[in-house]
C-alpha cells in the first residue's frame, strides 16, 4: 500500500514575529479538517530578531519521519528583510511555492532575490494585521494566504474552525476573534501570484 | 478518546495531569523545561491536587521524591541531561526503597561541550540504578508510556521507579496529532495508589535508609534483580491491556516489516520513525528490509531481540550515545552480550550517530541499510563500530 505524499512547508521570520506559533496554528487548523500533521521550530540562539525558521508537515496518513525538513513545497517568509541574508529559497523545488509577507508585487521580488524557479506569492500580511488586529503580527493573515496558495485546506471549513477556537481562547474579547478572522479572509483574497 | 494536537512535552504533561499525583518534586531544564512549567500551571490553576515541591535543584527533587514516595505518595517528576545526572545520587536509592516514581526524561546530550539537543547520552548513564527505562518513538508514545508506568511501577511484582523518554527538541518539541484518554478513562485505568509502607503510619513504624553493610547489602539488592526479570513480564501484560482497551498496544520491542527482513535496523526513539519511511522505499523496490524499535532498554529484552533477530543476516544497531569504551555504544553491547551463545549470528554493524543532535536523514539511513546489504552479500562485517555521521 502506498501512503499518501506528505506536504513539507518551511516558515521564515524573526524570533519574536510569531514563525513558530503560525506553524503550530496551522497544524493545528489542519488537523482539526482531517489531517496528520507535525509542526516543529528550529532551534538556535533564541534572540529577539534573530532569523528563525519552523517547519510543517502535512498528510492523510500517519508520518513517521521525525528527521528536518531541507526541501519544502512551501516557504513562507514573514519578515521580507530576512531576504537580504538568508536564502529563503533554499531546498525549493522548481514547483515549489514562496509566499512573502511585503507590499511589492511577486515579480518585484523574483528580481530582488534573483529567483529562477518556483512561483512567488505577496500578501502585504504586515499590513493587513495592522489594519485589521491593529498590531504588526503578520503570521495569522499569512495563514490565510497559505491555504489559498496551496489549496491543502477547505477555506471555509478553516475559517469556522478557526473561530471556534478563538471564541474558546477569547470568550471574553470578541474584538479580537472578529479581527483575527478578517486578517485571515482578507490575506487570502488579496494574496496574488505571478502572471503568466 | 480526544483527538488532541500536543508537543511530546505537552502529551507528557498532559499525562501528569490526568494521572493527577499526590506530589510532583521538580526542577526546570531544557527541553524538559515544558512539562514542569505546564504541569506547574495545572497545579496553580487548581486542575489537579497535586503538591508541588518548587525545589533548588534536581539532587533535591529526586530526594522530594523518595521522601515522598516513602511517606506512601503517588510521586512523580520530569528532568532532562543534566538534571537527570544530578539526580543520579539518588536514583539508586528509589530503586532500593522499592518506590514506584515515575519520570518524565527528555534525552539531551550531556555537557561538555555544553549541548542542548538530543542524545541518549544523559539516560544511558543512569541505566544501571534499577529504573525501568522505556524509549518513546513520538509524542503519542510519550503519553501512552507514562500512562503504563504508573502501572508497570506500581505493580506489586515490580514497585520500582521508571522513566519514560523523549528525544530532545525532535519529540519534546514537535505537535503532532495524538488521540488522549478521557480524564475519568484515566481515573480507572491507573486506580488507587496502593500504599506498602508509610513513613508516617505511626501505628507501624518502620525506618528507611539505615546502614546495610556487609552481611546484608548483597540480599537487599537481590530484590531489584528480581523485580526487574518480573518486569519484563508486566511490561508485556500491561501494554498488551492497553492494546485491548484502548487500540494501541505495546512490548518489549516493536518489529517493523521484520518477519522476512534479510537486513534490519535497529534503534531507539525518534529515529525509528524516519527508518519506518525508507523501509517502505526499500520494500517497494524488492529489498528486504525491517526495523527493530526498542521499547524497553530496562530491563533488556534479550531473549526477545536474539529470537527478532534470529534470521536476518545483516543488522545495523544505531546507538545514540557512545560508552566511550572502544566498544560502541550502550545498545549494540547489550544486544552481542546477548547472542554469545547463538552458534549463528547476524553480522552486526554498530553505528554511534546523532550526538548533541546530529542530524539523521533519510539519505543516512538509506546509506546505512545500503551497508547492510553490502555486509549481506559479502558475509564480512566491515567496520564493528562506526562514528556516523561525524566530520573528519
Amino acid at each position: 500500500m502506498s501512503k499518501s505524499k506528505v506536504i513539507e512547508i518551511r516558515w521564515h521570520g524573526r524570533g519574536g514575529q510569531g514563525a513558530k506559533t503560525a506553524a503550530l496554528l496551522f497544524a493545528d487548523a489542519a488537523m482539526s479538517l482531517g489531517k496528520y500533521i507535525q509542526a516543529f521550530p528550529e532551534y538556535g540562539p533564541e534572540r529577539m530578531g534573530a532569523p528563525v525558521q519552523s517547519f510543517n508537515r502535512l498528510a492523510d496518513d500517519p508520518i513517521t519521519v521525525h528527521c528536518g525538513i531541507t526541501d519544502p513545497q512551501i516557504v513562507l517568509v514573514l519578515d521580507p528583510t530576512l531576504m537580504a541574508t538568508v536564502d529563503v529559497a533554499q531546498g525549493l523545488p522548481k514547483d515549489g511555492k514562496l509566499i512573502v509577507n511585503t507590499s511589492k508585487t511577486p515579480q518585484e521580488i523574483r528580481k530582488e532575490i534573483n529567483l529562477k524557479a518556483a512561483q512567488i506569492f505577496t500578501v502585504n500580511a504586515s499590513g493587513i494585521a495592522q489594519e485589521k488586529i491593529g498590531r504588526n503580527i503578520p503570521n495569522t493573515p499569512m495563514l490565510g494566504a497559505l491555504v489559498k496558495v496551496s489549496g491543502l485546506l477547505d477555506f471555509n471549513e478553516m475559517i469556522k474552525n478557526t473561530e471556534d477556537k478563538l471564541k474558546k481562547k477569547f470568550a471574553h474579547k470578541p474584538e479580537i476573534i472578529k479581527g483575527n478572522l478578517e486578517a485571515i479572509k482578507t490575506a487570502h483574497d488579496q494574496v496574488k501570484g505571478e502572471k503568466r | 478518546m480526544p483527538t488532541i494536537a500536543k508537543t511530546g512535552n505537552e502529551a507528557m504533561a498532559e499525562a501528569m495531569r490526568q494521572i493527577d499525583p499526590d506530589v510532583v518534586a521538580a526542577y526546570p531544564i531544557t527541553p524538559a523545561t515544558e512539562v514542569v512549567m505546564i504541569f506547574s500551571q495545572f497545579v496553580a490553576d487548581g486542575l489537579v491536587g497535586t503538591e508541588f515541591v518548587a525545589v533548588e535543584s534536581e539532587h533535591s527533587a529526586m530526594s522530594a521524591c523518595v521522601g515522598a514516595a516513602s511517606a506512601g505518595c503517588r510521586v512523580m517528576t520530569g528532568t532532562s541531561s543534566q538534571g537527570l545526572q544530578l539526580m543520579s545520587e539518588i536514583l539508586p536509592i528509589a530503586s532500593a526503597l522499592r518506590q514506584p516514581i515515575v519520570l518524565c526524561e527528555v534525552n539531551r546530550a550531556l555537557s561538555g561541550p555544553i549541548n542542548i539537543h538530543c542524545d541518549h547520552s544523559d539516560t544511558m548513564a543512569v541505566r544501571d540504578f534499577g529504573w525501568i527505562q522505556l524509549f518513546s518513538e513520538n509524542a503519542q508514545e510519550a503519553y501512552d508510556n507514562i500512562l503504563q508506568l504508573v502501572r508497570i511501577t506500581e505493580n506489586e511484582k515490580v514497585r520500582l521507579p521508571g522513566m519514560a523518554t523523549t528525544d530532545g527538541f525532535i519529540i519534546s518539541h514537535c505537535m503532532e496529532k495524538i488521540e488522549s484518554l478521557d480524564d475519568a478513562e484515566v481515573k480507572k485505568y491507573i486506580g488507587d495508589f496502593k500504599v506498602i509502607k508509610s513513613t508516617l503510619d505511626l501505628d507501624k513504624p518502620i525506618t528507611l535508609g539505615s546502614l546495610d553493610l556487609q552481611d546484608y547489602y548483597f540480599e537487599h539488592k537481590m530484590p531489584i534483580v528480581e523485580a526487574m526479570k518480573e518486569a519484563k513480564q508486566v511490561i508485556l501484560e500491561v501494554g498488551k491491556d492497553f492494546g485491548q482497551r484502548y487500540g494501541r498496544e505495546y512490548g518489549l520491542i516493536e518489529e517493523y516489516k521484520l518477519a522476512d527482513a534479510e537486513i534490519a535496523m535497529v534503534a531507539l526513539g525518534s529515529t525509528c520513525g524516519t527508518a519506518r519511511a525508507v523501509i517502505d522505499e526499500l520494500r517497494e523496490k524488492g529489498v528486504k528490509a525491517g526495523l527493530l524499535k526498542v521499547r524497553a532498554f530496562r530491563p533488556f529484552p534479550a531473549e526477545e531481540i536474539v529470537k527478532a533477530l534470529a534470521k536476518v543476516k545483516a543488522a545495523a544497531v544505531l546507538d545514540r550515545s557512545d560508552m566511550f569504551s572502544n566498544q560502541g555504544g550502550q545498545l549494540c553491547c547489550e544486544i552481542k552480550s546477548a547472542m554469545y551463545d547463538l552458534k549463528q549470528k547476524p553480522l552486526l554493524t554498530n553505528y554511534v550517530y546523532g550526538l548533541g543532535g546530529r542530524e539523521i536523514s533519510l539519505e543516512d539511513i538509506r546509506k546505512i541499510f545500503a551497508e547492510q546489504q553490502g555486509t549481506a552479500s559479502s558475509g564480512k562485517v566491515k567496520q564493528a563500530v562506526q562514528h556516523f555521521g561525524v566530520r573528519e
